[in-house]
């Protein structure tokens, strides 16, 4: 099976629906329960490690983006939102535009809101500035992250939620973090009957620049995927673990009692990648799915309370 | 210490955010464990590029490259940049 053929089976069987531009889709309820559940089965494996729990929504300050360094790393990836920013004597000429056809976002200026990068970014302002407890802090946090970069390719969407679990504290304590979620993540995916994989990985880092960081980042061997067939045989990730050494520590100034700056560490799900896993995995239609998948996943619980 | 050298040490200085001097770098001294960060070292590569008027190619775009000053050195001298005797 193609990507291409996986996406016509999905907008057929009216899991998805098409968003009318490339990599943007309307989920189904029933796509949307299992994504939920997918986020509401990591949780549980998790519950009891972490201080803090959010969900965010899909937007953050620009300055993160630009604090984390993801603009000058990723800039390919990034969406700022922008709005109209004029007087109400704009207006005709605006509407004018409008009724022409011609280009009016030029009217538009960007705002200091940002589409969220990666689940774990909005955390590090909420401890900028400070001094963590000896023990690190750990966080879970629920995301809409947004990455511009259209594809027919229904395991690249532009919009998509990952659920992670954060870490940030000492190096050891960041190492440990990821190489137990690494374990833990393939533990749990496995068990949901994918077939699971972690490889050493690299960011997509944009450019000459990033050519260097992506050969550092592997060389390091920072970042793990674990990778399965999402919309065709060939497989994707599905869950990513990232050791961020002491980036954001130094970036955001977030310090250790030994006043060092802090390393920080993430394992983040991917909902949308692993319901695509499942339904490629075991059909399109969760009601056949294996018992003990559906069980592991407490679909028949949810199906009850509906 | 030839001119490249104190050119390579100036950059370092500059732009690899290291928590010590890089006058005081051996040549051989590995600037990762010195304290040189994978983003520090993009903007020590972006530098070399300005000071010497070259561009590294991809072949080189790797860690080991800016190891230290001799690998600097050494990738410098293989884009033609003329190491005079110091």
């Amino acid at each position: 099976m193609s990507a291409e053929g996986f996406r016509e089976e999905l907008l057929s069987a009216g899991l998805l629906a098409d968003g009318g531009l490339a990599g943007v889709y309307h989920r189904s309820f029933e796509f949307e329960r299992v994504a939920v559940a997918v986020g509401a089965y990591v949780s549980r494996a998790g519950r009891g490690e972490a201080s803090r729990r959010l969900y965010l929504g899909p937007v953050q300050a620009r300055t993160t983006l630009e604090g984390s360094g993801y603009v000058t790393s990723f800039p390919n990836l990034v969406g700022v939102v922008s709005s109209f920013a004029g007087t109400e004597s704009d207006v005709p000429a605006f509407l004018e535009e409008l009724e022409a056809g011609v280009d009016w976002t030029d009217r538009l200026a960007p705002t200091d809101i940002a589409l969220c990068s990666a689940g774990c970014h909005p955390i590090y302002p909420l401890v900028a500035g400070t001094t963590l407890p000896d023990a690190g802090e750990r966080v879970e946090v629920q995301t809409w992250c947004f990455r511009h970069e259209p594809s027919p390719d229904p395991a690249r969407m532009q919009t998509f939620r990952q659920h992670e679990f954060v870490y940030l504290g000492s190096a050891d304590g960041a190492v440990d973090h990821r190489d137990r979620w690494l374990e833990q993540g393939r533990e749990l995916l496995g068990a949901l009957g994918l077939e699971v994989s972690a490889v050493v990985a690299n960011d997509p880092f944009f450019g000459r620049t990033g050519r260097l960081l992506a050969a550092n980042q592997r060389t390091k061997e920072l970042k793990f995927e674990l990778v399965a067939p999402i919309s065709s045989a060939t497989p994707g990730a599905i869950s990513s673990a990232n050791y961020h050494e002491d980036h954001f520590g130094d970036a955001f100034d977030i310090r250790t009692a030994d006043g060092q700056a802090a390393h920080t560490a993430c394992i983040g799900f991917g909902l949308e990648r692993i319901a695509l896993s499942l339904f490629l995995r075991h059909g399109l239609r969760d009601e056949a799915w294996p018992s003990e998948v559906r069980t592991r996943l407490a679909l028949d619980v949810d199906e009850e309370v509906r | 210490m030839s001119a490249v050298d104190d050119k390579i040490r100036e950059v370092l200085e500059a732009h690899g955010r290291l928590p010590v001097a890089a006058s005081g770098l051996k040549e051989g001294d590995d600037l990762y464990q010195r304290g040189l960060s994978s983003h520090a070292s993009v903007n020590v590569m972006l530098a070399l590029e300005d000071a010497f008027d070259v561009e590294f190619p991809d072949s080189l775009l790797r860690r080991d490259t800016f190891r230290s000053v001799a690998t600097i050195r050494g990738a410098l001298e293989s884009l033609g940049v003329v190491v005079a005797p110091g």
